[in-house]
């Protein structure tokens, strides 16, 4: 592991317990005490995350809001500062070259964060396709990012004495929403987002400030049950909330439309790059969808799984664990259009098991508080 | 931590003789270096196991390793109590998380370790 990229926490990983795995470059901790405990954490207290392998772009200028818009598909041109959202960025031809979040930060400012393993990809994107009223910065070493989840994820931020004087900015903060905070010496931008389906934060600041942020909050949610939590559990959390990949449900061969994150394409927008491909295949009929699986036992479908209806392979199994939170194999899988309602099983390793197509999420989303 | 009374394999597999049957599991290095796990696949009764053939899977919440016989002989039974709770293999891999029972057909003793050599193997 000699060769892999550190974030600022990479040491503190190491010498609280962490195995550390390769992800993206990066040495990252996959688990500390183990995957179904930190799982369980963030579902019933609250964990955090160090994700600052996650790359941050900056684009900025007077032409900024109108530049990222022509090459995302979602929609920022009415976007207040503040506040964020989630989109696809796409290729002339519609496929998924990453999803991303994006921040406006204030009316010439904004912040895209981009999946860790598309950060050269998406940087020379923008680099190539940015007009001179624009400029981008590449930001992804110097920052870190920590995410705080979980139903008790507010109570830390109430409980860490650095916060006292904003705690009312913090409780008004809706979700998909942002603040600049200066916290004595620390500058943080807190964002109300995260990737588990449940209420909870995402904290960006300089990496050099990442170690006091991270033992302090570890301090502060002592008393709510607050765990480090590794990415093993931050995939198992995400797959029970439905939220799709980069590198599993997501890829250069589908578009927003065949990989479960539809909703992102504003085609009424105008113009972006992407958009002749998408509306074609909208008019066409989408080939394939993403669709839900759930198993009966404890059985896992693994990503690359067969999908079949009466013998027949009707697609693939992009995502699959076993759900700590309802005690079975769930997965998400991408299946011909025609496939996407009929009686299907998955082929596990020779053995057919039979599946229940599912509405997700398969854990209901309280991102917004409980439903 | 390791039973004296165990014999251990390089696959990490331990194995207690009682009389013509063995009782298999696999070692606390195995259940850590896992994690947790979450099913497991493992032989009916009245199956006929090789040594060194798969005997059964071993699913973790990020992969699924296969899990191989220490010896040759006729599967007596498999633990039940995992089909439900898998977890009693990293809490307790020498007594509740055992999961075969084998009548013996063939073993060769010379394949496996004690605790010292097993320990010296994973601890260094």
């Amino acid at each position: 592991m000699t060769n892999l990229q550190r974030t600022a926490l990479t040491a503190w990983h190491a010498e609280n317990g962490a195995k550390l795995v390769e992800f993206a470059g990066y040495s990252m901790p996959l688990q500390y005490e183990g995957v179904v405990a930190e799982h369980r954490a963030v579902r019933r207290a609250c964990g955090v995350f160090d994700v600052s392998h996650m790359a941050e772009l900056r684009v900025t200028g007077s032409d900024a809001r109108a530049e990222v818009n022509r090459l995302i598909t979602n929609d920022v041109s009415k976007l207040e500062p503040g506040h964020a959202v989630y989109t696809a960025l796409c290729n002339d031809a519609g496929m998924v070259l990453d999803d991303l979040l994006v921040y406006a930060l204030a009316d010439d400012d904004f912040m895209i964060v981009a999946n860790a393993c598309n950060r050269a990809k998406v940087t020379s994107w923008f680099a190539e396709r940015l007009g001179t009223g624009a400029s981008l910065r590449d930001e992804s070493d110097e920052t870190a990012l920590v995410a705080l989840q979980g139903p008790r994820s507010l109570d830390v931020l109430r409980a860490w004495p650095r916060l006292l004087s904003s705690t009312r900015a913090v409780e008004a903060l809706e979700y998909y929403s942002c603040q600049r905070l200066q916290l004595d010496d620390m500058p943080l931008l807190l964002s109300r987002t995260g990737y588990t389906g449940e209420w909870g934060y995402e904290l960006y600041l300089p990496a050099a400030h990442a170690l006091a942020l991270w033992e302090e909050l570890l301090a502060a949610g002592a008393s709510c049950g607050l765990k480090p939590c590794g990415l093993g559990a931050r995939d198992t959390l995400r797959l029970e909330a439905g939220f799709s990949l980069y590198g599993h449900e997501l890829d250069e061969d589908v578009t927003p439309f065949e990989s479960g994150i539809g909703w992102v394409v504003r085609l009424r927008k105008g113009d972006f790059i992407g958009r002749d491909a998408l509306l074609a295949q909208k008019e066409a009929g989408i080939p394939r969808r993403t669709i839900a699986l759930g198993l009966s036992g404890r059985n896992i479908a693994r990503q690359g799984a067969r999908v079949l209806h009466e013998g027949a392979a009707v697609g693939v199994v992009t995502s699959g664990s076993f759900s700590p939170t309802l005690q079975h194999g769930i997965a998400l899988a991408r299946v011909s259009d025609r496939a996407a309602e009929a009686r299907l099983q998955v082929d596990i390793r020779g053995k057919l098991a039979d599946v229940e197509i599912q509405k997700p999420p398969f854990v209901p989303n309280r991102t917004r508080g409980e439903s | 931590m390791r039973p004296d009374d165990l014999k251990y394999s390089r696959e990490h597999e331990w194995v207690r003789i009682e009389g013509g049957e063995a009782v298999i599991g696999i070692t606390d290095f195995a259940a850590d270096e896992l994690g947790d796990i979450v099913f497991l696949e493992l032989p009916e009764a009245g199956q006929m196991v090789l040594a060194g053939e798969p005997l059964g899977t071993i699913e973790t919440v990020k992969a699924v390793e296969e899990l191989y016989s220490p010896l040759s002989g006729e599967v007596i039974e498999s633990n039940p109590d995992l089909s439900e709770q898998p977890e009693k293999v990293n809490a307790d891999p020498y007594g509740d998380g055992w999961m075969v029972r084998v009548r013996i057909a063939e073993l060769d003793e010379n394949e496996l370790m004690d605790a010292a050599a097993y320990g010296e193997m994973v601890d260094g």
